[in-house]
């Protein structure tokens, strides 16, 4: 009985409409660069106030989903990840769209995604609980060996040499350092600009060393039809070239959605490190490491099936604590007060078919996706057809308001062409991008965990090491670290460039 | 710096005095939409009020009232934004507490005098939280560990020097212990203390108790105090320290809605109006509820009179914990 009145909760018109519209709207907006996921969901909280509390919450689900997915369409074509979930594979789904293959990638992409929601929503309704239980016991010692790792996983992306992927993550670090600095409260090359105490939020600076970047090598470039030229292929082709992909590799996309999970779950880690994580774990364990980042579908699968998985993950903190895992659901926190729904454990038995019901929805909206997913694909294969001085300047224009949104300020502007500028100038010296993009986003996160840990301890370093988790994870990180170092060192010995060489010809 | 500030001040007089000969037009409506900044995170407890009264205003007005949360330098940057920003209307903000503390302890410059105040949307008393495992079941066992043991515990809840910070060093100061007797661990806020707090990784954590409701409701959190002098609604059986401490101590934060020095009169008077109907509504004392808070309200001229008060004692705390530049 209970069943049937979740069904119809579930499948009426309304709220499958609003689904609809919404996937439609995420993978707009996902596929444009610099607009992300979490703008997409802000600019969607005024449409929420006319929507009953499922229907807002189903909105906001079907919309952030569809959004992290769709990020991965302009990365496949244009090589400008549209949120920063997707930038760990952009190098392999653009140089297999450049084969000859964008919507076979992008299928790919999009099933290993509705998957990957899928056996995150599954999870997120049986175990919820649990997950917040091991969540609950992350503290700043565990959060920052976990940030530490996640480092390690730019050696892992990037295909070129470990010193160049090396030089890329440390540029993004450095740019992480900018701003108030977290524990003291004391500037950093900030030069008297006041936008800058904030620091550099890793939005501009991956459209600028992506986008930007991206634009200006194509501006430099004589042939002026290059992406008219790429051949697409058919439908039927590309549908049946994808299920190929997704059935061969079922074992891993099972590790990297109940991963992408987990690490949504945890405080502080959302899509984009999940993503990061499941590629690097992907290229450890495959039989063929040395085509990762060359255009392979297994990196594409795992960190696609991970993102997603991890955007149903980051709901377990918020529906139980009520402390949001990612900026997303802080908003949705927001609006289901707003609704007068107080989320926290009282809200699974007071509230219990609404969770039930949000469960539904959820697993709707990551179904729907493939559709308007699909819709998106075909329509965005079109873009390929565009002439290409045409299309460079309508991105252009779509960065820079995309960076002044983040920031309401022009010089979050300038910080992007900056950072463009940096970004052509890495892609001349052959050091990758996505680990910069990495540092960015983690810059800030292992410095804030590593100075509250030192302030607890009074400074003792073994203090990292004093809870059960803590040692497990330090000495996974020490390892890890210790054998890319010895890695980097034989590289540099044996003049190790030539593996980098053969990146750039693809 | 200081010019500019002088120079903000004597057109708010001017201003000031202009706009009381039109003392009763309270007729201005927004013809277009309107930047509400806000200093902090999405998601805590300012965001939350803040976004629920944009919403409301804009369904008043009908015109877009776009919440930006403009975060960052401890409260500086959303602060300096809203007061520098044009005294038409068209940009206002939520200033809170920080206001008061962040001249003292030498942030900023920028002190209430640089704003307007329109209405005060929420009182948000401090609490004294401990995880459920903790070995302390009240709050006199806490401050006699603490006496006995300086610098043995550590607390969280919000940045260095931050309203939180000044509850604990406040209240142990007050009670006549060090006030770093429990040592401030710096965090980017409530909701990563409160996840600090039940990892075991602080032992004690200070934020607003609206903000550790729904930890103590689950068992994961136990509240030794609550900073004021009337019970919560939503938690009655929390110690009041009003009563349990023999200094009496007690602290809140709050949030007003502000605009920028120099605000014309029928421009402040007419938010001001407008929000009153808001707080008076059945949606706004609804919400309210739902986040375990009381509705308050304040005219202009008492919430003017409530934050000079207020500026004076927070710095005396600030001074006596020598936290002042």
């Amino acid at each position: 009985m209970e069943l049937v009145t979740l069904l119809a909760a579930v499948f009426e018109p309304q709220l499958l409409l609003t689904i609809l519209l919404c996937t439609l709207y995420g993978s707009f907006v996902g596929a444009m660069p610099g607009l992300t996921a979490t703008m997409a969901v802000a600019l969607l909280v005024p449409f929420t106030y006319f929507m009953d509390p499922v229907q807002a919450v189903a909105a906001i689900v079907a919309t952030t989903t569809t959004a992290i997915f769709a990020g991965d369409i302009s990365g496949a074509l244009l090589r400008m990840p549209g949120t920063p979930a997707s930038a760990a594979y952009v190098e392999d789904a653009h140089a297999l769209a450049r084969a000859g293959r964008p919507r076979t990638t992008l299928f790919v992409s999009l099933f290993a995604a509705s998957i990957g929601g899928i056996i995150g929503v599954l999870l997120l309704a049986s175990a919820t609980p649990l997950l917040a239980r091991i969540a609950s016991r992350f503290s700043s010692d565990e959060a920052f060996w976990l940030a530490t790792l996640g480092l390690s996983c730019a050696v892992f992306v990037g295909g070129a040499s470990v010193p160049r992927n090396f030089a890329s993550l440390f540029i993004g670090l450095a740019i992480a350092s900018v701003g108030i600095d977290v524990a003291v409260g004391h500037p950093r090359f900030t030069f008297g600009i006041n936008d800058l105490y904030d620091g550099i939020s890793f939005i501009p600076a991956m459209i600028g060393l992506f986008a930007i970047a991206e634009i200006l090598r194509n501006a430099e470039t004589s042939d002026p039809t290059r992406l008219g030229q790429l051949s697409v292929e058919p439908l039927r082709t590309a549908l049946a070239g994808a299920w190929g992909q997704i059935r061969q590799r079922k074992l891993g996309i099972l590790r990297s959605g109940v991963g992408g999970t987990f690490i949504g779950a945890l405080p502080g880690a959302g899509a984009d490190i999940a993503a990061w994580i499941a590629y690097a774990v992907s290229r450890r364990l495959s039989k063929t490491p040395e085509k990762f980042g060359r255009g392979h579908y297994e990196g594409i699968v795992d960190g696609g099936t991970a993102n997603n998985a991890a955007v149903a993950g980051a709901w377990t903190p918020a529906l139980v604590f009520g402390i949001p895992g990612d900026s997303v659901t802080a908003i949705a926190i927001g609006v289901l007060l707003m609704k007068g729904l107080t989320p926290g454990p009282n809200i699974f038995s007071s509230d219990a078919m609404l969770v039930e019901t949000l469960f539904g929805a959820f697993l709707v909206a990551n179904v729907v996706m493939i559709v308007s997913g699909g819709l998106a694909i075909m329509a965005a294969s079109r873009l390929l057809r565009v002439p290409r001085s045409m299309l460079m300047p309508s991105v252009l224009l779509l960065s820079m308001i995309g960076a002044y949104a983040i920031m309401g300020s022009v010089t979050a502007v300038w910080i992007v062409l900056g950072l463009g500028l940096l970004g052509y100038l890495m892609t001349l010296a052959r050091i990758p991008i996505a680990p910069a993009v990495l540092g960015v986003v983690l810059g800030e996160v292992v410095e804030d965990n590593f100075m509250v840990s030192m302030m607890k301890a009074q400074g003792d370093l073994t203090g990292f090491f004093d809870r059960g988790t803590a040692a497990v994870l330090g000495v996974v990180t020490l390892a890890v670290w210790g054998l890319l170092l010895f890695r980097a060192a034989r590289e540099v010995i044996s003049g190790g460039g030539s593996r980098s060489r053969e990146t750039e010809k693809t | 710096m200081l010019k500019k500030t002088s120079l903000v001040t004597a057109t708010a007089l001017i201003a000031g005095a202009g706009a009381a000969a039109a003392q009763d037009s309270c007729d201005w409506t927004p013809d277009r939409a309107v930047t509400y900044i806000v200093p902090w995170g999405a998601g805590g407890g300012t965001d939350a009020n803040s976004r629920k009264l944009a919403s409301m205003l804009e369904e008043k007005w009908g015109q877009p009232f776009n919440v930006v949360n403009r975060t960052g330098g401890n409260g500086v940057t959303g602060h300096s934004a809203i007061a520098r920003a044009d005294p038409d209307g068209y940009t206002v903000g939520s200033v809170t507490v920080e206001i008061n503390t962040m001249h003292w302890v030498g942030l900023t410059d920028l002190t209430y005098e640089d704003v307007t105040p329109l209405a005060l949307v929420d009182i948000v008393p401090a609490s004294v939280l401990v995880a459920d495992d903790s070995q302390f079941d009240s709050l006199s066992g806490l401050l006699d560990h603490a006496r006995e043991n300086p610098g043995d515990l550590t607390a969280s809840g919000t940045s260095q020097g931050g309203i939180w910070h000044l509850a604990l060093a406040g209240m142990l100061n007050a009670e006549g212990l060090e006030p770093d007797a429990i040592r401030w661990i710096p965090s980017q806020g409530a909701a990563p203390a409160l996840q600090e707090l039940i990892a075991g990784g602080v032992d004690v954590a200070t934020p607003a108790l609206s903000e550790g409701k729904g930890l103590v409701e689950a068992g994961d959190a136990r509240a030794l105090a609550y900073m004021h002098s009337e019970p919560m609604e939503a938690l009655p059986d929390v110690p009041l320290t009003a009563e349990t401490l023999d200094s009496g101590w007690t602290l809140a934060a709050y949030i007003t809605t502000s605009g920028p020095a120099g605000m014309p009169d029928n421009v402040a008077c007419s938010y001001a109006q407008a929000i009153d109907e808001i707080i008076a509504s059945d949606e706004w004392a609804e919400f309210k509820a739902s986040r375990g808070a009381e509705v308050v309200s304040m005219s202009r001229d008492e919430l003017s009179a409530y934050m000079a008060e207020k500026d004076e004692t927070l710095g005396e705390v600030i001074e006596a914990v020598g936290l002042a530049q």
